[in-house]
């Protein structure tokens, strides 16, 4: 990473936490979690992130994975795309959708509601903005209000870390740290 | 989700009103990526328009420039959250627009 106060610079109790995770885990602490838990009185964007990708929704949590995966393919951040294509994977336990999704969405293997929401939220990371028409495609292909709006919260959250991890330079891990991170990620979520 | 639109303002009141190492001017600048000079104002025009494209050699500027790790810290997360909430309200607002015409 460019700034090193995020492996010098923590708080006494993460640095234990850390020792223990190392230890528990068999493997390094990833980048995204040393810098979710540096100062988290002030980024501490964890809540957002937990509520946008594990609190109630008609997405599923595999689908709101492979959303936040998309929009970080779109970011080109090969962190975030590693970390959340294993962790959606898992989830669907299908080694092939994912990876079709991500190499070519018109013909990925998925319903067309979610085809259309992916391709609404990778616009808008592209872009920078959307049309009302491009909305009303998504809602033609089946999506409630409620699913548009928390298909564009996931993507908020993930404009956000894939900033930071493109910023700051995250660092992928090994495969198996980061299918270890991923197995985290569905059992304890962002919080 | 709920609870996502008072996680998301208490979260940028925080990075850009709240306590922090960096000024608040600063904070606000760049969070809505204006009124910075060089070097700051590159980094922080490419964490929100091209965040792929920030260099070791942007870091070592601001540095060079007078500002602390944890000011750079501060600063590209407000960036990054700037222009991404910046997105989210505009995605809301065309949202909104399909709607009333549904």
């Amino acid at each position: 990473m460019r700034l090193s106060i995020f492996d010098h610079g923590q708080r006494l109790r993460t640095r234990m936490l850390f020792t223990l995770i190392r230890l528990m885990s068999g493997h390094p602490v990833v980048d995204a979690v040393k810098v979710a838990l540096y100062r988290p009185d002030f980024y501490g964007a964890g809540p957002l992130t937990q509520e946008a990708m594990r609190g109630r929704s008609d997405w599923s949590v595999g689908d709101r994975e492979l959303m936040a995966a998309y929009v970080s393919k779109v970011n080109a951040c090969p962190f975030c795309v590693a970390a959340h294509s294993a962790t959606s994977r898992i989830w669907y336990a299908d080694e092939h959708k994912v990876e079709a999704t991500l190499a070519d969405l018109d013909s990925a293997p998925i319903d067309e509601t979610l085809r259309a929401t992916l391709r609404l939220i990778g616009s808008l990371s592209r872009n920078h903005t959307v049309t009302a028409d491009e909305v009303r495609d998504v809602v033609a292909a089946g999506a409630s209000r409620q699913q548009v709006e928390d298909a564009l919260a996931v993507c908020l959250a993930f404009n956000i870390t894939d900033r930071l991890a493109n910023a700051l330079d995250f660092e992928v891990a090994s495969p198996a740290a980061m299918e270890a991170g991923a197995r985290h990620l569905l059992k304890r979520g962002y919080g | 989700m709920t609870q996502v639109g008072s996680l998301y303002h208490a979260l940028v009141e925080r990075v850009v009103e709240g306590p922090g190492e960096a000024s608040q001017a600063l904070r606000r600048a760049a969070f809505a990526n204006e009124g910075l000079n060089p070097p700051l104002s590159e980094l922080v025009d490419k964490v929100a328009q091209r965040p792929y494209r920030v260099s070791d050699a942007d870091i070592a500027a601001v540095r060079a420039d007078g500002l602390s790790e944890d000011q750079v810290f501060e600063l590209v997360v407000c960036a990054a959250i700037g222009q991404s909430a910046r997105q989210y309200q505009t995605a809301l607002a065309a949202l909104d627009l399909a709607m009333e015409s549904a």
